[in-house]
């Protein structure tokens, strides 16, 4: 190896690194910001440094130069044009689209290499299959995600039997590639069942498991960018793409677990509508006892620790800044305030969080679902806004849709309040068991407008 | 198996264990920047559109070429750029 080549290889080690140190510094979040940066610095770096490794090379055309540039340059605009316009309620399908991005990269990689080995060509097959099926089920799920695809799950006449056909002929691909030479059109064609396989996948799949399935999409990016790597013989790629497999592999589990459904349950989709059904106040079966804005602000103002819970109704009504200020507005009151927050949520791994963290909830008071449950016990007010099957006590019992999912323990509090539009149902589809105890006040309105009309009553009632 | 395939793999596998050893570590209210983060070190693919520029000299690998890039670059810069946005929010009670 020249020295240069033994230069390069050494800094692309340095690169690589930085991004384990970067993911490790985001264990806590007073340095996670410094870890985005230490990997941001490392890839800045590895592509310099390629860059340097191409003009050495010399073999570049000036064709080649300018579809690079112009290429680069006009995908970094739209990439932080979209980065920093993005809301935060808006944040996992702008994930989606730079997860569906990523994917589509790496599979034109393959397209555009004429496999020498058997190895490049293995490797390139998987590259172009998992990268095209990531980048369009991606795409689908960013837009179910932006209601653009209706969030329900769409059934697909002879789904099966198609998803059948498309397996075999995926394989007839591979065997093209890689058994009789087949070349560039054999992968083009591998591309193509692979993006009609990534839609039929993600359409079935309903708008309550989107959580697991931008996970596992994420993680199928990583593989892909790793087969790439092995097409190129470009360490950096494999390495990168191994780290991003693993986060994408840990998160679909936790996701699943979170909801207690098999993964494979999931991908076979038809269940979560995504769209509430609206039912008319108090046409439940089992009687609720309702309460006033006005009463709950007292009920909150003069409890010693409040806890609440978010759910997706908060997300929907983008009510996160005034669940924040009620929240201040207790704890200048002395009340201690925390936040429960279930693993699903939001609409992604984490996204209750961060809308939370938008609106300035210091971290400490963000509790997930372990620290929560453990403390529930000793709240006087749990504030339940806009979260449902989360928070079923029915749960605990086998032999329903909700049986086994961990939930936050909120029934076990002193004395519940929740704010919902309705009694209408959750993903699951069953009555929540927590509306109709003997503990629970129902408060229905809106997230937004519930949280608003509690903030006046305590600046009224309440000096 | 040639010895570059299995150095690869011996680099592919680690890489995997260790990207299971840290990202279990991290809490879930930091699982959405995670989640962007990692997205961003994917971006990395750009690297590799930029080795295969070298070895392309087809008017449709061309059009190939730009548009890898440009799927490349979006993902890397907007990746990381908002990530940071995301973690800047993030504050300790001040």
């Amino acid at each position: 190896m020249s020295a240069f080549g033994t230069v390069v290889h050494l800094i692309y080690l340095g690169c690589a690194s930085a991004f384990v140190i970067g993911l490790h510094l985001m264990n806590a979040p007073a340095t996670a910001r410094r870890g985005n940066r230490v990997s941001a610095a490392g890839m800045g770096v590895a592509i310099l440094v390629t860059l340097a490794v191409l003009i050495d090379d010399g073999r570049i055309n000036a064709y080649a130069a300018w579809a690079l540039g112009l290429g680069t340059a006009a995908g970094t605009v739209a990439g932080l044009v979209a980065a920093r316009v993005v809301r935060m309620t808006a944040m996992p399908q702008l994930v989606s689209l730079f997860n569906a991005v990523g994917g589509g990269a790496a599979a034109l990689i393959a397209l555009g290499d004429h496999p020498a080995t058997t190895q490049a060509e293995v490797t390139g097959v998987l590259d172009v299959l998992i990268g095209a099926l990531t980048f369009s089920g991606s795409l689908i799920a960013a837009g179910k995600l932006a209601g653009r695809v209706p969030g329900r799950p769409l059934v697909v006449p002879y789904g099966r039997a198609v998803s059948v056909v498309l397996a075999l002929l995926a394989a007839v691909m591979a065997v093209l590639v890689i058994g009789f030479d087949g070349g560039t059109p054999a992968l083009w064609g591998a591309a193509v069942v692979a993006l009609a396989a990534g839609v039929l996948l993600t359409l079935p799949i309903g708008g309550a498991d989107m959580p697991v399935v931008i996970s596992l999409l994420n993680a199928c990016t990583g593989t892909a960018v790793a087969m790439a790597g092995f097409v190129l013989g470009s360490t950096p790629l494999i390495i990168a793409g191994a780290l991003v497999g693993a986060a994408g592999a840990i998160l679909t589990k936790l996701m699943a677990d979170a909801m207690n459904r098999p993964i494979g349950a999931i991908i076979a989709g038809g269940y979560g509508t995504g769209d509430a059904v609206a039912v008319a106040a108090g046409s439940g079966s089992a009687p609720v006892r309702e309460i006033t804005a006005d009463d709950a602000a007292i009920q909150l103002a003069y409890a010693g620790k409040v806890v609440i819970v978010p759910g997706y109704g908060l997300a929907a009504a983008q009510a996160q800044h005034e669940a924040v200020a009620l929240a201040q507005a207790l704890t200048e009151r002395g009340v201690e305030v925390t936040y429960a927050i279930h693993p699903v949520a939001g609409r992604m791994p984490g996204h209750m969080n961060v809308l939370l963290a938008e609106a300035n909830a210091p971290y400490e008071q963000l509790a997930d679902l372990e620290e929560s449950n453990p403390g529930f016990a000793r709240t006087d007010v749990v504030l339940v806004v806009g979260a449902n099957d989360v928070t079923n006590p029915a749960a605990r019992r086998p032999g329903n849709p909700v049986s086994g999912m961990p939930i936050l323990d909120v029934d076990r509090a002193k004395s519940v309040i929740v704010i919902k539009r309705s009694l209408g149902h959750g993903y699951a589809g069953i009555d929540n068991e927590l509306y109709t105890d003997a503990r629970t006040a129902m408060l229905f309105a809106d997230a937004k407008a519930g949280l608003s009309a509690l903030l006046a009553g305590l600046s009224t009632y309440a000096r | 198996m040639s010895p570059l395939l299995l150095a690869d793999l011996t680099v592919f596998t680690l890489a995997l264990l260790v990207g299971f050893e840290v990202i279990s570590k991290v809490p879930p209210t930091l699982h959405t920047p995670l989640m962007s983060g990692a997205n961003a070190i994917h971006g990395v693919v750009l690297v590799g559109v930029l080795l295969l520029a070298a070895t392309i000299s087809t008017p449709a690998g061309y059009a190939l070429l730009a548009v890898a890039a440009f799927f490349a670059a979006m993902n890397v810069a907007g990746g990381y750029v908002v990530t940071d946005r995301m973690l800047a929010m993030f504050r300790s009670r001040s």
